[in-house]
């Protein structure tokens, strides 16, 4: 199948605008007789539910955690961007386009990735009129601040919970539908497969968490919003629900996945204490700002923090980036990190960790306005670690954190499945390699909120003449059996090892091979034992319970069978892809002193897997940059 | 690290429960008490029993999915914590640790230390929101807000959720819970045009769903992950009082 992006006619800053002049519309007494299925009820998921039902659609929307309002958007900490301008220092739509594309490495299509930046200032007006309580000036205007790979002010924020406060704001819209009767909000219940009959995203399969009953739910169109996939890792900045099932089985069904390697990881969190560790807490990126990152000069040294002179302490950002500093985008403070860790310089009882360091801020800044901009965060460090951060540095560690790849989406983000749309984290649409700090919340928003709600009336436009999605189809009952079958046979299996044991497996060779620093023999190496996992998995995982009540484990082992196969693509995909860029490092691919060496003359697309049952096929999108010429991306 | 975890089990909503202890061996004092948790639940697999069944997912404090009474406590011994941030290090070896769900009408029991929470969507369902659609905002800084009326708002907002005030609660109220989002979204210009009908209907479903009055013990604000005050409830009192005068 030939790739067809969808971009508009016209120029850059008129595409959005040709779009939507040119796109079908549907009259409101048709959209009544239509229904969409939304999956996830983060932001993009709440926002496209609420919205779509707004417009007159009928939406059934779902969910795996016990109220939609859990979902994992809820913990973006430190903030949204968007090109204001408020701060008058230069900012603009066109400057916010260039700092994403080129943060992302030049490896996201142009067109998206403005959409992005014009969507961002209508999108702040937009949550301030839903009730978000941005941090404010005395005068009563909005603050920003600023964020990594960024020289202008153009974050929005609230406190360090700003993801919390617009899933807020997005659960709210969702529950105002809800009353008014447009939407069905079925939490705790967990789509397990696609349904797709001549061709298009007809349904989905689903299992009632409560009690383990599968169920079928029919619609015109199928909307996945169903997050990031970076447990792969185990160990991860993510909510330890959060999978990849959905779009995987999207995938097993047609839809094609791309940049599936593409995974950001973190500098901020806190480091990893012990194996039996279920998470890493992340730090926000925001402390970037007014911390200083540093290791000791001296490798192994044993002294404590505040015992080491400022001449005997390396600020390593400041020193090999000196026009970002601190600031310096995530990949690069990441991998400057690891860099340092395993040049000896690490600290922390396991040597993993490096310093973020508050006292220079506090002594120009005060302890007030610390306290103030970020006092939940050290009030968060002080409650996981014990210690108190306002007096000795925080101790942070690099982690796995968001996916930039996903299902491939055209303009219009809809997969290459017809009828299958996929929004917010769980596409590849505006990141490219590598996602600008404060950009996550705003794509979620912005594809659930504005995008999508303009682009499926395109589609469903097509579908009004069709016969009504019916869940006694036989393809219902083909996929239902195909879903009942798979978990009969992982209870069957009753071996000797749990999931968790087999979820540590796959993350240590995960992070080991395929997280911040990747190269052939690794990742060759790591296909090998993934495949003997998953061999392992089918022969010896043990589930106990049953299959018809509510059965933590087996959600788990579910999640889990789906990542087995997710890190072998993701794997191939790193190895394919010989060149380094963004958040994909390929050791074999640097400049000498360390930094990314892209390829543009043989790796400008977008890798686009088709799961070709098993034999993954590659389809390449080509980039092509009409308005910007990529450069080699340079923080120094 | 060594501790005998006495927990409660109980099959499923109509069925009855009771508590069982399990000594469970093999923990360290800088694994989370879920993680403990986490760690019984594979001893649990390999002697092929079922799993307890808890709550969480993220794991860092926000999402509010998580919260089980430990030693009589919401959320264990510390004030302002959720479950998933109490640490073994808060425990002794050889202590005995007693581990309940929330126990109230409103909240029934699912299967183990899991309950239903649904109740608190419903509260919201009835006006914890602003009727605004998507793509009918005015500028954003053409509403300006004070700096103390927007925190004042933000603190009231920072609600997580959890439930840990109604299981606390003598009379298991969900007065703080009710009165946090009122007050968010009442304090602010942009919610103040359904500002009667939002306390008036919110109130209503509070009573519908079984929780309890407030008799202000104070017991909530003591558990609070996110520190609401008590005195947000005074504020929805008063608030009440004038929606009623008022319409």
């Amino acid at each position: 199948m030939k790739l067809n992006s969808k971009i508009p006619e016209g120029k850059l800053e008129e595409k959005w605008r040709n779009y939507q002049a040119n796109s079908h519309l549907i009259n409101p007494t048709n959209k009544k007789k239509l229904n969409v299925i939304v999956v996830g009820s983060g932001l993009a998921g709440a926002g496209a539910a609420a919205t779509l039902a707004e417009l007159g659609y009928d939406v059934q929307c779902f969910c795996y955690q016990d109220s939609a309002r859990r979902a994992h958007s809820v913990a973006a900490q430190g903030g949204i961007n968007a090109a204001k301008n408020y701060q008058h220092d230069g900012d603009s739509v066109w400057r916010m386009f260039y700092d994403t594309l080129k943060g992302g490495d030049f490896r996201s299509r142009e067109a998206n990735t403005y959409r992005l930046a014009e969507l961002s200032a209508p999108l702040i007006d937009h949550f301030v009129q839903q009730g978000v309580p941005f941090a404010r000036e005395y005068g009563g205007v909005l603050v920003n601040r600023s964020f990594g790979g960024v020289q202008v002010q153009r974050t929005f924020y609230a406190r360090g919970q700003t993801g919390q406060q617009l899933l807020m704001a997005a659960y709210s819209q969702l529950y105002k539908m809800i009353r008014a009767k447009k939407v069905d909000m079925l939490p705790r219940h967990e789509m397990l497969d696609l349904v797709v009959i001549n061709g298009k995203a007809k349904g989905i399969i689903v299992r009632d968490l409560t009690d383990g009953t599968i169920k079928r739910y029919a619609a015109d169109a199928v909307v996945l919003a169903t997050g990031g996939y970076s447990r792969v890792f185990r160990l991860s900045t993510l909510a330890i629900g959060c999978n990849g099932s959905a779009i995987w089985k999207a995938h097993k069904r047609g839809a094609y996945f791309a940049a599936p390697s593409f995974t950001q990881i973190h500098p901020t969190a806190l480091p990893q204490s012990s194996d039996a560790q279920s998470k890493l807490t992340l730090m926000s990126e925001s402390l970037r700002n007014d911390g200083r990152i540093w290791v000791p000069t001296k490798k192994d040294d044993a002294r404590k923090a505040n015992e080491i002179p400022e001449d005997e302490r390396d600020y390593y950002l400041e020193r090999r980036y000196p026009a970002f500093g601190n600031l310096a985008p995530r990949d690069i403070a990441s991998r400057a990190a690891k860099e340092r860790i395993d040049a000896g310089h690490g600290v922390g009882p396991l040597k993993n960790g490096v310093y973020l360091d508050f006292k220079n801020a506090i002594d120009r800044l005060g302890l007030d306005t610390i306290e103030d901009r970020y006092g939940n965060l050290f009030k968060m460090y002080r409650k996981i670690t014990g210690i108190n951060a306002y007096e000795k540095p925080m101790l942070i560690s690099p982690a796995a954190h968001f996916s930039m790849g996903g299902l491939w989406v055209d303009y219009e983000l809809m997969t290459t499945i017809p009828g299958l749309y996929a929004i917010g984290e769980c596409n590849y649409s505006d990141h490219g390699a590598n996602r600008l700090g404060a950009n996550s919340l705003l794509q979620a928003s912005i594809d659930g909120y504005f995008i999508l709600p303009n682009t499926i009336n395109n589609y469903l436009q097509t579908e009004l003449a069709e016969e009504r999605p019916n869940v006694d189809h036989p393809e219902f009952e083909r996929v239902e059996d195909d879903v009942k079958e798979h978990i009969a046979k992982m209870m069957a299996i009753n071996g000797s090892r749990t999931v968790d044991d087999f979820h540590r497996a796959l993350g240590k060779v995960m992070w080991q091979e395929c997280a911040m620093s990747r190269n052939r023999a690794g990742l060759e190496k790591a296909i090998i034992q993934i495949k003997n996992i998953k061999k392992e998995f089918w022969s010896e995982v043990k589930v106990t319970g049953s299959e018809a009540e509510l059965n933590p484990e087996l959600e788990k082992a579910l999640r889990l069978a789906d990542f087995i196969e997710l890190a072998i693509l993701m794997c191939v995909d790193a190895l394919q892809r010989e060149e380094s860029a963004g958040a994909h490092f390929r050791e074999e691919y640097q400049t000498k002193d360390g930094e990314a060496l892209r390829n543009d003359a043989d790796f400008m697309y977008v890798s686009a897997w088709e799961y070709n049952t098993g034999n993954f096929k590659l389809h390449k999108e080509e980039l092509k940059f009409e308005y910007v010429e990529p450069t080699v991306r340079s923080y120094k | 690290m060594k501790v005998t975890c006495k927990i409660w089990r109980q099959e499923s909503a109509d069925s009855k429960g009771n508590f069982k202890s399990y000594e469970t061996d093999g923990l360290t004092e800088d694994m989370s008490f879920l993680e403990a948790l986490d760690h019984l639940n594979e001893i649990l697999v390999l002697k092929n029993e079922r799993v307890v069944a808890f709550e969480y997912d993220c794991r860092e404090g926000i999402c509010g999915q998580c919260g089980v009474f430990i030693n009589g406590r919401a959320h264990g011994p510390h004030d302002h914590v959720t479950t998933c941030q109490l640490h073994m290090r808060s425990f002794k070896d050889g202590d005995t640790i007693v581990i309940e769900p929330w126990r109230a009408n409103a909240f029934p029991i699912l299967k183990d230390l899991m309950v239903d929470r649904s109740a608190f969507d419903r509260i919201i369902e009835q006006g914890g929101f602003i009727t605004a659609k998507t793509g009918t905002a005015p500028e954003a800084n053409a509403i300006l807000i004070s700096k103390e009326v927007s925190d004042k708002s933000m603190d009231a907002a920072a609600c997580i959720g959890c439930g840990a005030c109604v299981a606390t609660c003598k009379n298991a109220s969900a007065a703080l819970f009710t009165s946090a989002k009122i007050n968010h979204l009442n304090s602010l210009p942009q919610g103040r045009p359904e500002a009667h009908k939002r306390v008036l209907e919110m109130t209503q479903q509070m009573q519908l769903e079984g929780f309890g009055s407030c008799t202000y013990t104070g017991a909530c604000e003591v558990e609070c992950p996110a520190e609401i005050s008590i005195s947000n409830i005074a504020e929805m009192n008063a608030r009440y009082l004038k929606a009623k005068l008022l319409s």
